[in-house]
């Protein structure tokens, strides 16, 4: 475990070396003032006025994680068919941004394509997840079932009744994704809290900020009041109901989106030099578009990816380290454990492309604001799991007297395993963030892809998002390859 | 069939058997009749679980079973485990019906049963939050309720109070034509079995009435090595 440890704080050293972290802006901390200014006096009337977009973040989530779950459950039962669980990784591999980069041309930038951009890769995950939750899950009841049961008697009584604990609070969890999820989408035009957010932004309005993002912690916050299971259905339908049903749908456009718009551009290009739209199939040409746009664009996108992503893994992994002894009970008393833990909640919940912007405007366009965005968010999920756990340990009476002692000796071995597996359990979920985060100017995936739709280039964009997907689908195969050879789990296991 | 002799529903003609690996049934041969009620005892590891498994695969058409280690649902209540007891006679919708409402019927067939076994004021407490006595009585419970002419029963009351065990037992007697259970305790085996097997490193040691079961018998079972 040391050694894989040491290894890819080798490869992150050299990647540092390799990136972008310069501060190009000329008063950060003037900036920073404004900023902390704003948090003290948040215009809260904007929570009116802007009422709307609040109830489409949530509705967004909602409908998105619904079909999502509707999705994932179906594919879950299929799942040991390999061509499901590849399906299934390509789906999430791909970024709720892109997705809505993907739908945006086909249905419109309207609540559609929204609701599409979550439940399909939610749908990805909700299937993995689920698979995963039911293979892991106690056997010994269902020996007590009746040979000859019916699939469905089956599941409902050997089955459901044993995952359901489990199941719940992992699709809560992703309700508060999906909020997150909602609301970035925001950002790239979506009637959600994000729109309003990046005006804010633009325009120095702090204040404004403030009462968006206090509402947007206050909703999650809220969410144990009242996201009731027996409720779940209410909410369900209301939100289908509220979802606004001012689109556009023509049959027509996504056809032609799938039949013509994304096919590759020498393939129309003859036709729409003569004006009649037709395509011709020639593969030679395609062939080298292929690799005009991979030596262009993707080589250097998929590059500035991999380094940026891998910065962010080790960093992500120190950051939490270091920050969570101070929120756990073995090395700090109850007054800091409290306020670290909320300070950790509040960083978890920000959005990354949230946090993004905030120090793109403090630090300007590099890859440092992408790292510290990603790397605090993931650094504090991780950190308040690795705290949770330490509390968990039960210190013999005789233990190390000196905080670092026990830290190192007591501590860490006992969480490390988990910490380590958790860590390499999100690696993809970082890349999939390292890409996205291209979109606001540096040069990774997202920013090639994010241009390419800007200059309606769809078949560009597709291919640049199969590039992510295969991408995304390697890192998680060897993640879970590294995980295995550790033989860590995410799942706990703490001896006290 | 001929209604004089009892048919045979069990033979097994010097078979070798290997279950998950684990124990080994040596060279077994054994007949076992429609009606009898057969205890099998003997040291851990001897093999009981090994012979019940593998005449229940025999039979299992025509049998419940009471598993060592309950195999309940500990999410779902005590009524519905009993009820999962006959999940494979009922249609799907009536299933997953009686999950959010329980029938009338459905609920006479099964109080009766949870009332003889003493758990009846329990029936809608999920079985996790039982005791092992409670489960393993929820367990005989399921097995009751499937209501086949033969109970194969593992340890059926290795978690039940000795002096509450017997009545157990009683039941389990009085509603299976044809019974075979193995048990830890050789007195309860002797009082409500006719017919003693004793198993020793997957051999069958003695097969006798038992009446023919003297201590000397015993002693020779549990002790060699």
């Amino acid at each position: 475990m040391l050694k894989t440890s040491l290894t890819f704080v080798g490869i992150a050293f050299i990647a540092v070396v390799l990136a972008d972290l310069e501060v190009s802006t000329q008063h950060p901390w003037l900036e920073m003032g404004r900023m902390v200014e704003g948090v003290f006096t948040p215009e809260l009337s904007v929570i009116w006025e802007f009422k709307a977009s609040l109830l489409n973040t949530a509705i967004f989530a909602l409908c998105g994680t619904f079909l999502g779950v509707i999705l994932g459950i179906g594919l879950a039962f299929f799942f040991q068919f390999l061509p499901v669980r590849l399906f299934c990784a390509f789906i999430r591999a791909i970024h709720e941004i892109f997705w809505a980069f993907i739908f945006l041309p086909i249905v419109g930038l309207n609540s559609i394509c929204g609701v599409l951009a979550i439940a399909i890769p939610y749908a990805g995950i909700f299937a993995k997840v689920y698979a995963e939750i039911i293979q892991e899950s106690d056997q010994q009841p269902l020996e007590g079932i009746p040979k000859d049961t019916h699939r469905l008697s089956r599941f409902f009584y050997g089955v459901l009744p044993v995952i359901y604990a489990d199941t719940k609070h992992y699709t809560a969890y992703r309700f508060e994704c999906a909020l997150r999820s909602s609301a970035i989408l925001g950002f790239i035009g979506l009637p959600t809290l994000g729109y309003h957010l990046e005006t804010f932004f633009k325009e120095g309005m702090y204040s404004e900020v403030a009462a968006l993002l206090i509402v947007f912690y206050f909703l999650i916050a809220s969410l144990k009041y009242w996201l009731k299971p027996r409720l779940v259905p209410v909410y369900v339908v209301l939100a289908f109901a509220l979802l606004s049903r001012e689109i556009s749908l023509s049959w027509e456009n996504v056809a032609r989106f799938f039949t013509y718009e994304i096919l590759p551009w020498p393939m129309r290009r003859q036709g729409i030099h003569d004006g009649t739209y037709t395509v011709s199939f020639v593969l030679i040409p395609v062939l080298e578009w292929v690799k005009a746009i991979w030596l262009d664009e993707a080589w250097e996108g998929i590059w500035k990816t991999i380094v940026l992503t891998q910065i962010v893994l080790v960093g992500t992994g120190l950051f939490s380290l270091f920050v969570f002894p101070f929120a756990c009970r073995h090395f700090a008393g109850k007054v800091t454990n409290r306020i670290w833990h909320y300070l950790l909640i509040i960083v978890r919940t920000t959005p990354e492309y949230i946090l993004a912007y905030i120090f793109l405007t403090l630090w300007g366009p590099s890859m440092l604001p992408a790292v510290w965005a990603i790397l605090l968010h993931n650094g504090a999920i991780l950190a308040f799991l690795s705290s949770n756990n330490a509390d968990l340990v039960q210190l013999r009476i005789d233990a190390p007297f000196k905080r670092i002692d026990r830290y190192f000796y007591e501590i860490l071995p006992r969480v490390y395993g988990q910490f380590l597996a958790f860590l390499f359990y999100r690696w993809e979920v970082m890349m999939r963030e390292s890409a996205i985060l291209g979109i606001l100017g540096i040069y990774t995936l997202g920013f090639y892809i994010h241009s390419a739709i800007s200059d309606d280039q769809i078949d560009k964009a597709m291919l640049l998002i199969l590039f992510t997907a295969i991408l995304n689908m390697g890192i998680d195969s060897i993640s879970q390859v590294v995980r295995r050879r550790l033989k860590i789990s995410t799942k706990l296991s703490i001896a006290s | 069939m001929d209604s004089d002799t009892p048919s045979c529903l069990f033979s097994l003609d010097k078979e070798n058997i290997s279950y998950q690996d684990t124990t080994i049934l040596k060279n077994v041969t054994l007949e076992i009749n429609q009606g009898e009620k057969v205890g099998l005892i003997g040291p851990s590891g001897a093999g009981k679980t090994t012979l019940l498994r593998t005449l229940y695969q025999r039979v299992s058409e025509q049998s419940a079973f009471v598993h060592q280690h309950y195999a309940l649902v500990p999410q779902l209540s005590v009524f519905h485990n009993v009820y999962v007891g006959r999940l494979d006679r009922n249609t799907t919708s009536q299933n997953l019906i009686n999950l959010v409402y329980p029938r009338e019927q459905v609920r006479q067939e099964i109080f009766p049963i949870l009332d003889s076994l003493g758990i009846k004021e329990k029936s809608f407490v999920r079985v996790g939050e039982l005791s092992g006595g409670e489960m393993q009585r929820v367990a005989v419970a399921r097995a009751i309720y499937r209501q086949e002419s033969i109970l194969l029963a593992d340890e059926p009351v290795s978690s039940i109070d000795p002096h509450q065990a017997g009545a157990v037992l009683e039941l389990i007697n009085q509603v299976a034509e044809t019974v075979v259970m193995s048990l830890h305790a050789v007195e309860l085996a002797l009082k409500y079995a006719e017919r003693i097997i004793g198993l020793h490193n997957g051999e069958i040691q003695f097969d006798l009435s038992a009446e023919e079961v003297t201590p000397v018998i015993l002693k020779e079972l549990y002790q060699q090595s």
